[in-house]
């Protein structure tokens, strides 16, 4: 469960999240929509822990993800937007999402064969040297094998061809029960299948939160 | 072991990221390429103001090191977690379960490895390089200047750090770092000096001006080393040879910069967690 109270988050005099009330359970798959600057990053850094609230809190599970950040975190699956040029090889990022989360690095070897990334042929390359669907790829099997009961997906398909986003939803299938899923994203046709909750934000409020 | 499972995770990949980058590789073809020609040109067969062999190569080190170490610490190290903010590695590697300290001091023990093996290393070259060659080893010279730099090493690390922890772009935290080098050399001498002669403070002060700054401590212990009167700074002299006496100022030199470096790498700790993280 995720529980966002009155949230409100201000860079400076500039509002970017203002009283935001949300509240997601188990079985909940949730689109958040809105134009380029609604907050939308901003709530999913804020739930994150990486963004200290103005007002208002949140707990994940019960666990308050800027006091008790590694059991909040312990239950989220995080897919970002753009890829980071983390100067790691793909070995090593490997390496730090099992040793920090307990990710099983057999089903991220099984997740990467069946999104088609060959990960022994890349196994050596530096992370940001790989293509942006390559990189992509390798996020959303991180993601996945951490096995949580949250998942947080800022546009996951941004870099993905055709044939790639249609397996990673197919793959997503197995994972939506008794689950959160999080989908920032512009195109409600695209995970229509999978979300049964829509969420509108504009200049940092919830506008529109209707089951769908 | 369990409980610093993840800082040791962090220091192993960030010494890992520093042993691929190119400030690292400069860095070691920098200070093992001074030894290098040090032994090329033939200094340790000179001999100048009395001292010869390995003595005179490190005095040699020590003048070249007061001046780059500084620097080279905080450019290559004040952008560490400047740059991944700004490039969002931060967000991605800190939305998994590791808990702001370990990521904080796994990144700077790292750090401090990757800044201090390069400097050790030049030197051990020097002791292999004048053992081969059958000169004679200050081994009490070479280790306390050991101590001493890394000493000076922690000390600038924790500036680096506490500077990158508080500003949110790498131009900035560059920017301060410059600075502060420029800032701290200039009260080695030509500030104080300047102080003195216009009398605008007591000496007293101006003394202790100069003992709270860890350059200075540092090229005073270096000095001390060869010089234990200190002869060569004057009447200053007189200030710390009465006050600490020789002793305790040899063990100064080296816990000064060190509690200083701590104390700003845990206030920039304290910064890092109080603040948004990207």
């Amino acid at each position: 469960m995720i529980e966002v109270k009155n949230l409100t988050k201000k860079f400076g005099e500039q509002k970017s999240l203002d009283n935001v009330n949300l509240l997601f359970k188990n079985n909940e798959s949730a689109i958040i929509m809105g134009q380029n600057g609604a907050g939308k990053t901003t709530l999913i850094r804020t739930i994150l822990g990486e963004y200290i609230p103005t007002n208002g809190s949140i707990l994940i599970n019960t666990y308050d993800p800027f006091k008790q950040r590694e059991e909040a975190l312990k239950n989220i699956g995080f897919v970002p937007q753009l890829p980071p040029p983390i100067k790691l090889s793909v070995k090593e990022l490997i390496h730090y999402a099992v040793v920090s989360s307990g990710s099983n690095q057999e089903r991220i070897y099984e997740l990467c064969q069946q999104l088609e990334l060959d990960l022994n042929a890349n196994l050596h390359k530096l992370f940001f040297k790989l293509s942006g669907g390559m990189k992509q790829k390798l996020l959303i099997a991180i993601a996945l094998a951490k096995n949580p009961n949250i998942f947080i997906f800022d546009e996951p398909t941004a870099n993905l061809d055709p044939k790639g986003r249609e397996i990673f939803y197919s793959i997503l299938d197995e994972f939506t029960h008794n689950r959160i899923m999080i989908f920032i994203s512009h195109r409600l046709e695209e995970v229509h299948h999978i979300v049964n909750r829509k969420i509108e934000m504009d200049l940092g409020k919830v506008v529109f939160d209707e089951k769908i | 072991m369990k409980k610093f499972k993840n800082l040791f995770l962090i220091f192993s990949i960030d010494i890992k990221e520093s042993l691929r980058s190119k400030w690292f590789l400069s860095y070691s073809l920098v200070f093992g390429g001074i030894v290098a020609l040090f032994f090329i040109s033939g200094v340790t067969e000179s001999k100048i103001q009395g001292f010869s062999g390995l003595s005179r190569l490190l005095l040699i080190f020590i003048e070249i090191c007061i001046v780059i170490l500084p620097i080279f610490i905080l450019i290559s190290t004040v952008r560490t977690i400047a740059a991944d903010r700004d490039s969002n590695v931060l967000e991605y590697l800190l939305s998994f379960p590791v808990a702001l300290k370990d990521y904080f001091f796994g990144r700077f023990l790292g750090r401090l490895v990757s800044v201090t093996l390069p400097i050790f290393g030049a030197l051990i070259l020097a002791l292999i390089w004048g053992v081969a060659k059958g000169v004679e080893v200050p081994w009490g010279i070479f280790f306390y200047y050991i101590g001493l730099i890394f000493a000076l090493n922690v000390n600038f690390l924790g500036f680096s750090f506490f500077i990158s922890s508080l500003v949110k772009t790498q131009e900035v935290a560059l920017g301060v770092a410059f600075f502060l080098w420029l800032a701290l050399l200039a009260f080695i001498d030509i500030l104080l000096i300047g102080f003195l002669t216009q009398k605008f403070a007591n000496a007293e002060l101006i003394f202790s001006i100069a003992l709270s700054n860890p350059l200075q401590v540092f090229r005073l212990g270096a000095i001390s080393l060869f010089d234990p009167e200190l002869a060569v700074i004057g009447p200053s002299a007189y200030f710390i040879l009465d006050n600490f006496g020789k002793a305790f100022f040899s063990i100064y030199a080296i816990v000064y910069p060190i509690v200083l470096g701590l104390i700003f790498a845990v206030l920039g700790y304290i910064a890092f967690k109080k603040r948004d993280l990207v």
